[in-house]
């Protein structure tokens, strides 16, 4: 039996990250582990809701946020999620230097979100003193929305792991699923920060 | 992968089918473009909170539809399984949700 | 001398090879040993709390290690013997009742594993460095807040690497359930464990996440000065309750859906008929989950949610004992015109029923949220969450072990002493617990250190201590027995229940590829079929041909190691920055860990088709 799983248009299935077994189990087992990530985030979400107003006169959500920032921050996650299916669609064909572009380029995205994050929480800490330990709505924002920061950060690890591992190799059927999972585990990082970019600052900015 | 001679076929083939594919997955991020500037400008033009916060958030839900079911491919079939479970979550989220809105005492 | 060199050796190499095992039986026996640990030392605990209670105002410890017996009891019992016992079993069988060779991520298993020991270790570390956690097993807030000391924060790690570690096990065996079954094998043939084990592990995914993000919260209140439950600072400790509890009633349904699965295996075979309503109980299992999730505040109902919340929290509750009803019914009816054999087994089975259904109709009591104001914080809570959880599950712990121990270790346990054993725990059980209703209806506090002489509650408390010895005498007797058969006991046929299931298909103990060939099921029980139709034995599904197995990693366990190292560093930076360097050389040897995994293909290795046929059938 050959266990040489590099890919060619011959050998090339409709969709190589589910084609082996262990492709299988990786893509219900991301899946399923998003299910739980819903949950988490959910709580997170709930205790934000409930302490948003507990400012214990520090700043308050209409003093701090503003749209401009946020909106870009939310085109450059969504527009990212979209770089992901093109590598994803690439990937498919079996094109790795297109897929590998996309990827790149994806990463970059990811990076200038989590610069704009960073830059966000320092204004607010620098201009306004609001921090984590101000009042019980500074400690639930900083909670939600870093939770949200560390997926980020560490779906660039896992991105840039996978791409350095691999850039040598090209697709294949052991590393196909691989990436394949990235891309569901970044597309949830865009569904998450919809509900933050909604809930969070668009509801602060209303009421 | 013995079917040698209709290979370049199937390729071909394929290689449509995922090009028709990705033109559906773009007009979806147009769309989640256009939404996602609907909510911003809507508060920003300051309408009244009673119309905006139900409006922002349909579009948030609907958005996060179309990254599930096109981005993440969750119409396709074999996905049962992880709608399930995607659709358990929710049902907590939501519960979870009402709970910290509704009943935290004060 | 040379001898005594080879046996050493031969020691460290089965050390060695459990420390790097990723194979399901290995890690399956792995948990039963540590949740076997942690459930001695519970009960150790609970000892101690009964000898504290055995007379008025006795003062055989003091209030402040009460406080921290009854923390400790709880949250070992809960989080580090029961959920890991029935996640061993579940482990070891359900790959075996469904035909796969291991389970769908066997390195994530191993890793699971690791975590919840060191959860529970660290946990039981704050013992020898300056006291346990105190602030009860529920850890509310403020007083968890305010709880003085590491106790508290070890309780947030310990249980946090724990939590950690069950969660990936819970989505371990769904993907093993739903993307590893032997042909044939359709959902509606798959036996009741394997059923109870995909139910739990779906309210596993979805319950402890919620605990994450409390303990998260705990943690973030505790050590870096968060203001979650800070009332001062517009904080709400209310969330903390809603948090641990949207976990916690979930939880209860993670312990007990299981050990129904084990019934529900246990009772067909003795009775030698098929399991009564098998449809009607995967339907009550599902039922049982959806709302399981949708009760979570009854265990609040004194704190003020309101009359309408409380309502329906009430009305949920007692719903749920619709399909718990279905399934005792479908139980009875099993044994019904069945031709029954009363074995160690058995008995732990047959005594289970009324057992439980007692626990189940004080819960409907406790959720009526009306009545719910008298027994709050009463040992009537103490009795029905007992008859529910040693009546329930350890009751079928039991059970599982008597059923399954000829499969997992090759020897069958000894019956008289089996039969001691349950007549000893059994009846202390019923001496223990049932008096504490009339205890709490009396109205004795639970939590309480002491209580004063001549308000009724001597006798009442001194029956209950008794029959604490008694469940000691017969939990001795069990490991006697364990011990008895490992040396002595009768060897096991591969089947030796005359069963219905796949698991007995193999030989006992299973060699490490479980399946030499897939089988091809063709029907709910399939042993049974081809047993009734003659054949006695599964015909393959496949033809002989080399096995892929994973290889085994240490990894799983330096990983864990960091996160250990890791935790030390995060509870005692509150003291001393330098601590922080614990902190970062733990995370680093973790995150170390990960990237050698991510970095090195591991393609696992074959088992030659030579190789396969040189061993014997």
């Amino acid at each position: 039996m050959s266990h040489d799983h590099s890919l060619n248009p011959k050998t090339m299935p409709e969709d190589p990250s589910k084609a082996t077994m262990e492709g299988k189990h990786k893509f219900l087992g991301l899946w399923f582990f998003l299910g739980g990530e819903t949950v988490l985030f959910a709580c997170f979400f709930g205790t934000y809701l409930a302490l948003r107003n507990s400012t214990a006169g520090g700043p308050t959500s209409q003093d701090l946020f503003g749209l401009d920032l946020v909106f870009l921050m939310t085109v450059l996650l969504l527009t990212s999620s979209l770089t992901s299916v093109y590598a994803i669609y690439h990937m498919k064909n079996n094109d790795f230097k297109k897929m590998m572009l996309w990827l790149g380029i994806t990463a970059l995205l990811g990076i200038g979100f989590l610069a704009c994050e960073i830059y966000e929480f320092a204004h607010y800490i620098h201009d306004y003193g609001f921090t984590f330990r101000s009042s019980a709505f500074g400690s639930a924002f900083y909670t939600l929305v870093g939770f949200h920061g560390g997926h980020v950060i560490f779906g660039l690890s896992w991105l840039i792991t996978l791409m350095v591992r691999n850039a040598k190799r090209g697709l294949n059927l052991y590393n196909a699923p691989k990436f394949n999972t990235f891309a569901l585990y970044w597309h949830f990082i865009d569904v998450v920060w919809v509900f933050i970019f909604t809930v969070v600052y668009l509801m602060g900015m209303v009421s | 992968m013995t079917e040698n001679t209709s290979t370049n076929k199937i390729n071909s083939y394929q290689k449509e089918k995922n090009r028709e594919e990705m033109r559906k997955q773009i007009i979806t991020f147009a769309l989640m473009i256009f939404f996602t500037m609907i909510a911003f400008f809507a508060v920003a033009m300051g309408i009244s909170s009673m119309f905006v916060i139900p409006l922002i958030l349909i579009l948030a839900i609907v958005q996060v539809g179309f990254q599930f079911y096109y981005f993440m491919h969750m119409k396709d079939k074999g996905h049962e399984f992880p709608a399930l479970l995607i659709f358990g979550g929710i049902w907590v989220t939501f519960l979870v949700g009402v709970t910290f809105v509704t009943i935290i005492w004060w | 001398m040379s001898n005594a060199a080879t046996q050493k050796r031969a020691f460290s190499a089965v050390l060695w090879d459990y420390l790097t095992t990723v194979d399901h039986k290995k890690v399956g026996i792995l948990y039963l040993m540590g949740g076997g640990f942690f459930f001695l030392l519970g009960g150790l605990e609970a000892l101690i709390i009964r000898i504290q209670l055995i007379k008025p105002e006795n003062d055989f410890i003091t209030a402040g290690l009460y406080n921290e017996m009854i923390t400790m009891h709880g949250t070992t019992m809960i989080f580090l013997a029961a959920t890991p016992l029935l996640f061993g079993l579940m482990n070891y069988i359900m790959p075996l009742q469904i035909g796969a060779r291991d389970v769908a991520f066997p390195f994530l298993n191993a890793l699971g594993f690791w975590l919840f020991f060191s959860g529970g270790i660290l946990l039981n570390c704050s013992w020898f460095l300056g006291g346990a956690p105190d602030a009860g097993w529920t850890a509310y807030a403020p007083l968890s807040i305010q709880s003085p000391g590491h106790g508290t924060d070890f309780y947030v790690m310990g249980l946090q690497l724990s939590g950690a570690g069950t969660l990936m096990s819970g989505i371990n065996f769904l993907v093993t359930i739903v993307a590893m079954r032997a042909p044939g094998m359709t959902y509606m043939r798959m036996p009741l464990f394997t059923w109870t084990t995909f139910v739990t592990s779906v309210l596993t995914l979805f319950a402890f996440p919620a605990l994450t993000v409390g303990l998260f919260l705990l943690m973030f209140d505790r050590m870096f000065g968060s203001a979650f439950f800070d009332v001062a600072l517009g904080g709400n400790s209310v969330i903390w309750q809603h948090l641990f509890w949207i976990f916690g009633h979930p939880e209860v349904y993670i312990l007990i859906l299981p050990v129904f699965g084990v019934f529900s295996e246990v009772l067909p075979t003795f009775s030698k008929k098929r399991l009564f309503g098998y449809s009607a109980m995967v339907f009550a299992t599902f039922l049982i989950a959806f709302l399981g999730f949708m009760v979570w505040a009854h265990h609040m109902f004194t704190v003020g949610l309101g009359p309408v919340a409380n309502s329906i929290f009430a009305v949920a509750t007692m719903a749920i004992a619709v399909p718990t009803g279905i399934k005792i019914f479908n139980w009875l009816f099993t044994m019904w015109g069945g031709s029954i054999v009363i074995n160690s087994a058995m008995l732990w089975a047959l005594a289970f029923i009324p057992s439980f259904t007692i626990g189940g109709m004080t819960g409907v009591m406790l959720g009526s949220n009306v009545a719910d104001y008298q027994y709050h914080d009463s040992y009537f809570v103490v009795a029905h969450f007992h008859y529910v959880i040693v009546g329930g599950v350890v009751f079928g712990l039991f059970a599982a072990c008597h059923y399954w121990w000829p499969k997992m270790f090759g020897r069958i346990l000894h019956e008289g002493m089996g039969k001691l054993a349950f007549w000893t725990f059994f009846i202390g059980f019923h001496l223990t617990f049932f008096i504490q209703h009339f205890l709490g209806l009396m109205g004795m506090p639970r939590r309480y250190w002491v209580f004063l002489e001549n308000q009724g509650l001597d006798t009442g408390n001194l029956i209950s201590t008794i029959g604490a010895f008694f469940m000691t005498i017969g939990t001795i007797v069990f490991l006697i027995n364990i011990v008895y058969t490992a040396v002595k006991g009768e060897k096991a046929p591969a089947d030796p229940w005359d069963a219905r299931t796949l698991e007995w298909t193999i030989p006992s103990p299973p060699p490490f590829y479980n399946f030499k060939q897939m089988p091809l099921v063709r029907g709910l029980d399939p042993l049974w079929i081809e047993k009734t139709e003659g054949n006695g034995k599964m015909t393959p599904a496949e033809p002989l041909d080399e096995i892929h197995m994973p290889n085994g990693s240490i990894l799983p366990l330096i990983m864990t190691a960091g996160f250990f190292i890791a935790s030390f560093g995060f509870i005692y930076q509150t003291d001393h920055k330098a601590w922080l360097i614990a902190l970062y050389a733990g995370m680093a040897i973790a995150i170390g860990c990960m990237v050698i995994r991510s970095l090195k293909d591991d393609l696992g290795f074959h088992i030659s088709k030579e190789e396969l046929e040189r061993e014997a059938d």
